[in-house]
């Protein structure tokens, strides 16, 4: 929301947001296209790059062991970290993630957690002790709008190729991370009483507000977030929140479920 | 704390909740207006066992000066725990979620800010958790909402704050620790008074139909809330007659 868009380009969409079309000539619920490449780094236990239209997500999981929470002893550690790295964006500058990059790896972190999708018990080895700590770690390779969507399919998608390194640390055999469940971000963007899912950048940039919905595969919803400086009807709320449910399952049975 | 097993606790006995509440009732709210002399405009609240305090500063100029908007003044909004206002000692200064929930909280706040009044400055909002139980970013958004209107800061309207969550099966409103930590969900937002949303978070797991109930809950939530803010505006200002008194009060 903070790229630069010339008054004129927004006047552009704006008109067209009126006629109710968009300039890539999608319907307003309409994603671009998407694409999924997994185990592209080998060094990493597990990856995907992700293609949303021309935004570009990659995202690498690695595993290691090491000391418990102290309040969850039995429990595995999930660390999710993203890097809004400059060559993404003439707007992304180098330096420790600012508020947007922070905001981005929580609620990547919150499908994740939220959701279940990795059984945090399964990955105790030595109560109290040792435990598997996972880390994901999400890099935008290139901001062409709507990285949280794609950095969550990216990070899911990593999850499912995921191979613990057990044998590595003399842990016994390396196995498959178990994934229970797949959970889905979609965004939606608010604009003058429009909605539309996917935003590219420059929609993002016209937009005040914006809404994730994370739903699982049983349907629910298991993470929100609004953002942006707007506001939202509740009815709004109701319908990004139905659509974003469809959208989710379409995703997941073409790209993910296997 | 030592680990507990969600299903170990009963969360509610004879239909009501751990402290003795419905499901659909909040807190107990306490909301004082002005309680800091140099803030320009400042507000204590207490909500259940949340005490967190707001202070705003501004309109006020930028510092970077590179900050500065040309059309509109900038918000700033730094949420801000203090050390022991928890169980465990919290390590100070900010961490990822303080920087995740000064975000979301400005956000919620500034869509009612009217900003172009004051183009190239900066409204300073800093908000103090002293001591935590469950609900400390509605509590500071209700304060520093509160805060901002002491301090003259032209709004459209008043933000209001408040969870709804899900415990045992149950949507509540206003959850407190015990319900946060062993809970299902947890549904924050803020509305303006016509019921317009600025903050919306969740996580845990709701269906579609649990989902609406606390969205309704928690507006309810936040239109009492809203009662309480207004009521704690008007009795302070009511009181003032002068404007001379207000300059004693730094002294």
């Amino acid at each position: 929301m903070s790229s630069v868009i010339s008054e004129i380009r927004k006047d552009y969409l704006y008109n067209l947001i009126l006629k109710g079309e968009r300039a890539d000539g999608r319907s307003f619920d309409q994603y671009r296209e998407i694409s999924i490449e997994r185990d592209v780094i080998k060094k990493a236990e597990g990856s995907a790059l992700v293609k949303l239209g021309s935004s570009q997500v990659l995202v690498g999981v690695k595993m290691q062991p090491g000391e418990p929470f102290p309040d969850s002893p039995n429990r595995g550690v999930i660390i999710t970290n993203a890097e809004l790295v400059p060559l993404a964006s003439p707007t992304f500058e180098p330096g420790p993630p600012n508020e947007v990059g922070i905001e981005l790896a929580r609620v990547v972190d919150r499908g994740v957690r939220e959701s279940k999708a990795v059984d945090l018990e399964s990955l105790c080895i030595v109560p109290g002790k040792q435990v598997w700590i996972i880390f994901i770690d999400v890099h935008i390779l290139d901001d062409c709008g709507n990285i949280l969507d794609a950095a969550s399919l990216g990070a899911i998608a990593a999850l499912l190729t995921t191979k613990v390194p057990a044998s590595k640390f003399g842990l016994g055999d390396d196995y498959m991370l178990p994934v229970k469940d797949i959970p889905i971000a979609t965004t939606a963007i608010e604009f003058s009483d429009v909605l539309m899912f996917d935003p590219g950048v420059d929609e993002e940039s016209i937009a005040n507000t914006k809404l994730t919905v994370i739903s699982t595969t049983d349907g629910n919803i298991c993470g929100m977030q609004k953002s942006g400086t707007g506001t939202l009807k509740p009815e709004q709320i109701y319908r990004i929140v139905d659509i974003a449910c469809e959208k989710a399952r379409e995703i997941r049975e073409k790209f993910l479920e296997v | 704390m030592i680990a507990m097993d969600e299903n170990d606790i009963s969360f509610f006995k004879d239909g009501l909740r751990l402290d003795g509440r419905r499901a659909d009732q909040l807190r107990p709210v306490k909301i004082e207006v002005g309680v800091l002399a140099r803030a320009d405009g400042s507000c204590y609240i207490e909500m259940g066992g949340n005490k967190v305090i707001a202070a705003v500063y501004g309109p006020r100029e930028v510092h970077p000066r590179h900050l500065q908007e040309v059309t509109r003044a900038i918000v700033r909004y730094r949420y801000n725990m203090a050390s022991f206002s928890v169980e465990e000692r919290k390590r100070p200064g900010p961490d990822r979620r303080s920087y995740e929930l000064s975000k979301v909280s400005r956000e919620s706040l500034e869509p009612v800010i009217l900003t172009s009044y004051f183009p190239r400055s900066v409204i300073d909002v800093f908000v103090e958790v002293l001591q935590a139980d469950a609900g400390t970013r509605t509590a500071g958004i209700n304060a520093a909402a509160v805060a901002l209107a002491d301090a003259g800061i032209p709004m459209k309207s008043m933000i209001s704050s408040c969870a709804a969550g899900k415990v045992a099966d149950t949507i509540v409103l206003d959850p407190m620790k015990e319900e946060d930590n062993f809970g299902q969900a947890d549904l924050p937002i803020a509305m303006n008074p016509s019921g317009e949303i600025t903050l919306m978070q969740m996580d845990g797991g709701l269906s579609r139909e649990e989902f609406h109930q606390a969205v309704e809950m928690a507006m309810k939530g936040c239109r009492d809330i809203y009662e309480i803010q207004r009521k704690a505006l008007v009795e302070k200002y009511s009181q003032l007659e002068a404007p001379a008194e207000e300059v004693k009060a730094c002294e």
